[in-house]
């Protein structure tokens, strides 16, 4: 089978059986490109897991932008992409045709009142257990809790402002405290 | 213009979602909130269905904004914008190897993004679950009880099995739950 197609198509697999994103994902396609087809080594799909978390953006589509191209560069790269988005491209469209409709249904309606709070919970939960990965810095700390307290308080009080604002003055602080430490020479 | 607006909120999404899905969920709650996408509601709602479909959850939501705003132009707009940034940046560090993470500054800038996006990760999912069990000024008693039960059952379930109840588990159990309370 020719290389991209065979890209495209253990990435689409992978698309499609993946529940939960994220992490789930990176176990799969270990499993797929480490394992079954030896695209790369563990140390490289350790790195890219590394790397993923260190970027914005979904982690699956990184790491499998990153396994493309180090199998058949820039075409791989896209191969391997459009193969991990096309699955729930599909599914997510059909879906969309129909979601409304279906939450005028009585019974359904009554089901998302309870999903709703499944949902918050669930973003609660992802919260609470990168909170306990994170060092107990004091830098750290601090700039966690003024950034829940801003969000906090921009709920309560119907404040507007965007979460990007936050990350960038953070970020800035960061930086500035770093340069004002010695900058690289430490 | 709807495809402009839709790319670009997408993009932005895209380009400071650290900290996968739970990261871009409240980046993605305000560009909706700003342009009048969804109701907060509607997206809660949302985020539900892309838990429970395969895929990643970003992409997945930006898919059906996308298309509920302007059909098939808009989802796939919508979902190229949010993949372009981390497709981007990975062929730029595959190209330039780890260095450029390795690097003390883009250490010192990741520093400072890390905790502050767990703090907006937080202070969300709090304000939501605070949110839905009260109803104006009074509490919703039936939903203050079913998140009661689900956390109780999410602290439980891990004390037993240990590990995690699953997120798709979480939501059928809840949705169950709801047509219960609700419904008789």
């Amino acid at each position: 089978m020719p290389i991209l197609l065979d890209l495209f198509l253990t990435f689409a697999k992978t698309g499609l059986f993946t529940f939960g994103g994220g992490y789930a994902m990176i176990a799969v396609i270990e499993n797929n490109c480490v394992e079954q087809k030896k695209w790369m080594t563990h140390d490289q799909m350790m790195n890219i897991t590394v790397i993923a978390e260190s970027t914005p953006g979904p982690i699956a589509i990184n790491a499998a932008t990153y396994a493309g191209f180090l199998r058949a560069g820039f075409p791989g790269a896209v191969a391997a992409t459009v193969g991990i988005v096309l699955p729930s491209f599909v599914i997510i469209y059909i879906i969309s045709m129909f979601l409304d409709n279906f939450l005028e249904l009585p019974l359904i309606d009554n089901a998302f009142k309870g999903v709703k709070i499944a949902v918050g919970l669930l973003i609660l939960d992802a919260g609470i257990n990168m909170l306990q990965k994170t060092p107990k810095r004091l830098f750290t700390q601090a700039i966690l809790i003024g950034s829940f307290a801003a969000v906090l308080c921009a709920h309560l009080f119907s404040l507007r402002f965007s979460s990007i604002a936050l990350l960038f003055v953070s970020a800035v602080i960061s930086l500035a405290l770093f340069m004002v430490k010695g900058g690289d020479k430490k | 213009m709807i495809y402009l607006e839709l790319f670009f909120g997408f993009l932005k999404v895209g380009c400071f979602a650290f900290g996968g899905a739970y990261g871009a969920i409240p980046l993605i709650q305000d560009v909706v909130l700003e342009y009048n996408w969804l109701s907060r509601e509607q997206l809660t709602y949302m985020i539900a269905v892309s838990e429970s479909t395969p895929g990643p959850i970003m992409v997945n939501l930006a898919t059906y904004i996308g298309s509920a705003q302007a059909g098939l132009p808009g989802s796939i707009l919508a979902t190229l914008a949010v993949i372009l940034p981390s497709f981007l940046m990975i062929l730029l560090i595959s190209a330039l190897m780890k260095t450029a993470i390795k690097n003390h500054y883009v250490q010192a800038v990741l520093q400072g993004l890390k905790p502050c996006i767990i703090g907006i990760i937080l202070a969300t999912g709090l304000y939501m679950s605070f949110d839905h069990c009260v109803a104006g000024q009074t509490l919703d008693v039936p939903a203050a009880t079913l998140t009661a039960l689900l956390a109780a059952g999410m602290m439980i379930f891990r004390k037993f099995f240990h590990k995690k109840l699953s997120p798709i588990g979480l939501i059928l159990i809840s949705a169950v739950l709801g047509m219960l309370a609700y419904g008789m």
